[in-house]
């Protein structure tokens, strides 16, 4: 199915270009385009919608490999609270979902759903799967949830082809469409079963830049308001709307250096940041944040220089006298600039304004992190991106996008400007975190749908020039013949007919080639769930550990109603998703002090940890271990961070402690706090009793290769309760104080 | 007033009259009957116990009888899943059995509550005559696990109790009973003289002679390390489509019924020493399903199970399925078991356009007893006068259900049973009118809407609804 489908991405891609060759070599869909006497704008329309269509069932499928290979299941973490939040707005209604206090996180302290989430994602979904159920298809949401961010990702598509028609010409479009279709940095996110903020972030995202730019080029009131709906839509499904709010009034302000301020723009940004900034409020969790945190504090500052700017021409226009004005222009910017820091000065100091959150800081500053906030740098994916992951997921457009950027300058307007500052700003961003390769795909895949569109129709009609003697008939056939004539402005002599073709050739060997990377990643690399595990068996067949949902289905079925399970924060949406029971920290890291309390308890000795646990109210630890099937990201290689936050808060906990030499490890050799912390004791109980590998000695760890340090491990306050038949999850009961004598 | 006190000497006299009738029958039939001779045979080896009861009937009265009556301890009378009867005809070899009809007996109950069950004959016994009857008796919960709570490495005992003397209201003239343990290991057992234990079976008689309702209770203490698997609740949606298959979806929440898991669970010791560690614990389902069978999925309420093996034959398939985890005592599990099969395999068209469903009513779930059953017969949208026919008695009602692009929605028959064991597992049949026409139903919607869709599109291009002039 997948190479079927990818053969169409550079046929389309490059169909519009190489219509005309098609034409020719198809003589029986000419003669019947022919025979229904279509104009050639009808006939380009028809190619134009078809080639939208299959770019739109494209982005679909490609994301279909998931549910194919495995099955149609929420992946990763965070997608679980998604839907376990959207099962519960589909359950009990929107106003329920508002107000939802949920005890199950967090214990004691729980967590106001309603106020802690940007809803975007559920609603969307909760109205996808009522409008279904109205029209009496009998669906699952679990189905509904799984697919939304596949649908959206070809919605993402058709907003694409919009923006680079706007940008470019419709070629543009179409090439940009076709490569974010299948572009591996977009795919990451937005996979059957990824249900997370950004698959539909995305296409809002776009949305509301493509709308921002139709509003600056057109002036037009009307589209000001549809992009302050799109940026409120973005507002409500993720955090990244910063991004827009940052990115607008700097795109802005560059427009008014560059002498580019219009009157467009002024009634574009006006409408879309007044408009938008009511309607961001209306989501309880950004509210007043809006207009008081220093991350909005830009689009402020800006809309007030539009209005000096704005005040500055008019008095300008009612003065004749230049003089005059250049000293009521000094006044007026002194007194602004002065109002203006005075303001600022005033509110941070009162802490009416407050401060950029660490995670703003740890953006523009990628070793801030590392330094103030370990919980952020704890996180994979909030790690700079390594040149590796560049290539992997972005691949030509790498070389692309360089390309496309000269493209935009050669033809400078305000929405090349835009799109030029998106590329750039996003790619820092890029760079500095992984996750936010997600921002600038978008970006990447409309500049070098540019580049790709403008290199092509250069070749074409520098091909077509020379033939045009002879095949005037068949150029009727093209795209548009008018887009052609327009992008002559870049005729470059010296190629020759054969280069020309030459390089066609090779530009359809390059988008290929992106097509079957693209292709290779996501069925690879990320449409696994990770929830489930899977293996090569000794014979090649494939092998199954389903471990997590054993243990999860364990505790829903086995544990009281209200007992409450202590585990890595990793692992507290799953267990509260797919257990169904209380616990005490999960991934949304608001309380760094609960968390570190855990991470504390991981890491003191049995009877430290017990008194922690007694207070927290715990009933069940739960760890993850992946010494028996040498799966590696476990609790063991995580213990250092969990360390590192607990040390963080309780003081009491020292790295070094744990550490031989600045080395970690677990075998003989370790240190002996590490040899007897709870971690090490719960991952390794009984462990020294089984034999994992041919001919290696009882206890051999296969994840870190090593025969453990301590294999006598005694547990006194706690007993185990279950062990998954890979020993991937375990789970240990806390024993009440009156069974210990 | 008048018409009350009328309608108070009615109820009077009829009340006189039932009460002449009952104790004219109690005082007649019980006596007229006895039993010469009465082998019982217990088969305790699954957590379903199983009764044969041989009885040998003669009429020593005046009058020809039309039942036989037995009697159960109203402790057991809770747990019988089924009676089944049937008197043998012919000697020897030429046996055959002839099945009889079971109900509950119109007489009052016997002395200490005993409640009475009556086999109607087919010929009534002459005086004189005698007959061979022949009752399986189903009885579910009547282990009780003693210890009540066992860790890993325990085996599981149970506590049977019965009483060493058949209950009957007629005397009983000779009698023995044998109680069969799945293994030699029997902690204790009463002994009611003669009794003696040969290797896995339990004789008690012996005794002769004994008078109407005599009881001798007992206690066995034995082994038992069967799976004690009890689907608490089951759910079969049977899915009806005329385009050519029944669709089945069953909802299963099983619990092991055993003795209550205790302490750790240890999976070295459960990995490492198999044959010690949880031998009354189970991981191994099996289920029979019909022979062609297809599309069968097997999951639950967090994804799909991958532990499955499906055989499918000639004449039955066998999807052997395995839970999440190992189910201990106590411990729980529901999953959700799908599977398609060929329409006319089970659906048959009787006279005049009434067709009908011939499907197999129990759980395909080998050796388990089900709590509580609830088949919903889900007929095609614009089906009329659905009714079920069902063997035993069951209770039904009818219900609506929407489906995919359903308008007035499917009518659904709805069985309701409870104790519910493998012998349970025979065919039933819903029988529903229904117009062939009504199948094109949702094709044509499907196809109006589209052809909707495209006159639309067709409409918004070639209408020009701009106001200004371009």
């Amino acid at each position: 199915m997948g190479g079927s489908t990818h053969q169409n991405t550079p046929v389309s891609s490059t169909a519009q270009v190489s219509s005309s060759n098609n034409m020719k070599a198809d003589l029986p869909f000419s003669f019947s385009l022919k025979t229904f006497k279509l104009k050639t704008k009808q006939q380009e329309l028809l190619i134009r919608v078809t080639i939208l269509g299959l770019v739109y069932i494209l982005a679909f499928i490609t994301r279909l490999f998931s549910v194919l290979r495995y099955e149609s299941m929420i992946h990763e973490f965070d997608p679980y609270f998604n839907y376990r939040t959207t099962l519960f707005l589909t359950e009990n209604g929107f106003y329920e979902f508002w107000n939802w206090f949920d005890s199950e996180s967090w214990y004691p302290l729980g967590r106001i759903i309603g106020g802690t989430l940007y809803p975007g994602l559920m609603v969307t979904a909760a109205l996808i799967y009522w409008t279904l159920r109205f029209l009496r298809f009998a669906v699952h949401i679990r189905e509904v949830c799984v697919l939304t961010a596949p649908f959206f990702a070809s919605n993402t598509t058709i907003v694409a082809y919009f923006f680079g028609k706007e940008l470019w010409d419709s070629g543009a479009g179409l090439v940009a469409a076709a490569l974010i279709a299948i572009c591996p940095g977009y795919i990451s996110r937005s996979v059957a079963g990824s249900y997370d903020n950004e698959g539909v972030a995305i296409f809002a995202l776009l949305l509301t830049f493509y709308l921002f730019v139709k509003a600056v080029n057109t002036g037009s009131l009307a589209w000001a308001l549809a992009s302050a709906f799109g940026y409120f839509y973005m507002v409500s499904a993720w955090g990244g709307y910063v991004f827009i709010i940052n990115l607008i009034p700097l795109y802005v302000l560059v427009l008014l250096i560059t002498g580019r301020y219009s009157m467009r723009l002024y009634v574009a940004y006006n409408c879309m940041y007044v408009l938008g900034m009511l309607l961001a409020m209306q989501i309880q969790f950004v509210g007043f944040q809006h207009v008081q945190s220093g991350e909005h504090m830009a689009a402020m500052g800006v809309f007030f220089l539009m209005q000096v700017f704005y005040f500055l021409g008019w008095v300008k226009h009612l003065l004749s006298d230049t003089k005059l004005f250049q000293a009521f222009l000094r006044v007026t910017l002194t007194c602004t600039i002065g109002l203006g820091g005075l303001a600022l000065g005033v509110g941070m100091a009162s802490g009416y304004i407050s401060p950029w959150t660490g995670r703003f800081y740890s953006l523009l500053d990628p070793t801030y992190a590392k330094d103030h906030i370990p919980i952020i740098a704890s996180v994979s994916e909030h790690q700079p991106t390594a040149w590796s992951s560049f290539m992997f997921d972005f691949h030509i457009l790498l070389f692309l996008f360089p390309a496309g950027l000269y493209f935009c300058f050669k033809r400078l307007s305000d929405t090349t400007i835009f799109i030029v500052m998106y590329g750039l700003t996003s790619m820092y961003f890029a760079s500095v975190m992984v996750r936010l390769i997600l921002v600038a795909t978008p970006a990447m895949c409309l500049i070098s749908g540019i580049s790709v569109s403008a290199t092509l129709k250069n070749l074409t009609s520098l091909i077509r020039t020379k033939n045009k003697t002879l095949h005037t008939g068949s150029s009727k056939g093209t795209v548009s013949a008018k887009a052609s004539s327009k992008a002559s402005f870049d005729q470059s002599p010296p190629f020759g007919k054969k280069t020309a073709i030459a390089l066609l050739v090779g530009a359809f060997y390059l988008l290929s080639q992106y097509a079957m990377h693209c292709t290779w990643v996501t069925s690879e690399a990320y449409s696994s769930p990770s929830i489930v595990l899977a293996a090569r068996g000794a014979h090649g067949d494939r092998i199954i550990f389903d471990d997590y949902r054993e243990a999860y289905f364990w505790l829903r079925q086995n544990t009281p109603q209200d007992a409450k399970v202590m585990s890595w924060w990793d692992y507290g949406y799953q267990i509260t998703a797919m257990g169904n029971r209380t616990v005490i920290v999960d991934n949304n890291t608001w309380n760094n002090t609960h968390i570190a309390t855990v991470g504390r308890a991981m890491s003191s000795y049995e009877d430290e940890a017990y008194e922690i646990m007694r207070s927290l109210d715990v009933d069940y630890v739960l760890v993850v271990f992946g010494g028996v099937t040498g799966y590696s990201s476990d609790d063991i290689n995580k213990f250092l961070w969990m360390v590192r936050i607990g040390g963080g808060v309780f003081p009491v906990i020292k790295e070094p402690d744990y550490l031989v030499n600045g080395e970690y490890r677990v075998d003989k050799g370790a240190a002996p706090k590490m040899l007897n912390c709870l971690m090490y004791k719960l991952s390794y109980y009984r462990f020294g009793e089984l034999t994992t590998e041919y001919g290696k000695p009882p206890g051999y760890d296969r994840a870190r290769g090593v025969e453990i340090g301590n294999k006598d491990v005694k547990l006194h306050h706690l007993e185990e309760a279950f062990t998954t038949s890979n020993w991937i999850v375990r789970i240990y009961k806390v024993k009440s104080p009156s069974n210990r004598w | 007033m008048e018409g009350l006190r009328r309608l108070r000497i009615a109820l009077i006299l009829s009340f006189l009259a039932v009460f002449a009738s009952h104790c004219s029958a109690s005082s007649s039939s019980p006596q007229e009957l006895q039993i010469i001779s009465a082998e019982r045979r217990i088969d305790l080896s699954s957590h379903i116990v199983k009764v044969f009861l041989t009885l040998k009937v003669e009429n020593i009265g005046t009058v020809t009888a039309s039942e036989v009556v037995l009697a159960f301890p109203p402790t057991q009378v809770e747990n019988i899943a089924l009676v089944k009867a049937s008197s043998v005809v012919g000697k020897r070899k030429k046996k055959t059995y002839v099945p009889l009809p079971v109900s509950p007996s119109t007489q009052p109950n016997g002395p200490n509550g005993a409640q009475l069950i009556s086999i109607s004959l087919k010929d009534p016994l002459n005086p004189g005559e005698t007959l061979t009857v022949e009752v399986l008796l189903i009885l579910t919960h009547a282990l009780e696990p003693f210890p009540a709570e066992i860790s890993q490495s325990d085996s599981q005992l149970v506590y049977y109790r019965d009483s060493a003397l058949i209950l009957s209201p007629y005397p009983v003239k000779e009698q023995a009973t044998y109680i069969k343990t799945p293994s030699s290991k029997v902690e204790s057992y009463t002994v009611v003289d003669p009794t003696n234990r040969v290797n896995t079976e339990l004789k008690y008689g012996k005794y002769n002679d004994q008078a109407p309702y005599s009881y001798s209770p007992i206690i066995v203490h034995f082994e038992n390390n069967h799976p004690f698997a009890v689907v608490e609740e089951l759910l079969r949606e049977v899915e009806i489509s005329h385009w050519g298959s029944v669709q089945i979806t069953e909802h299963y929440k099983l619990v092991h019924a055993g003795a209550r898991h205790k302490g750790i669970f240890s999976r070295v010791e459960y990995q490492s020493r198999p044959s010690i560690s949880g031998v009354s614990s189970f991981k191994h389902l099996l289920l029979r399903l019909p022979p062609r069978v297809h599309s069968v999925y097997y999951r639950d309420g967090i994804g799909n199970i991958s532990t499955s093996h499906l055989r499918i034959g000639a004449k039955k398939s066998e999807l052997e399925i395995e839970p999440r985890y190992p189910l201990f005592g106590g411990w729980k599990a529901t999953f959700v078991i799908g599977y398609g099969l060929p329409l006319q395999d089970f659906l048959f068209e009787s006279s005049k356009g009434v067709r009908y469903l011939n499907f197999s009513f129990g759980c395909p779930l080998a050796d388990t007893l089900v709590e509580k059953l609830t088949i919903k017969v889900v007929l095609p949208e614009g089906s009329k006068n659905a009714s079920a026919v069902v063997p035993f008695p069951v209770e039904q009602h009818l219900e609506t259900s929407y489906s995919y692009l359903d308008v007035v929605g499917r009518p659904v028959v709805v069985l309701e049973k409870k104790n519910v064991v493998p012998e349970h597992n025979i065919p039933f049949q819903v029988y529903y009118n229904f117009n062939p026409i009504f199948m094109l139903a949702e094709p044509l919607m499907l196809v109006s809407v589209f052809f909707l869709f495209f006159v639309a599109c067709l409409a918004y291009l070639h209408v020009d609804l701009s106001i200004r002039k371009s």
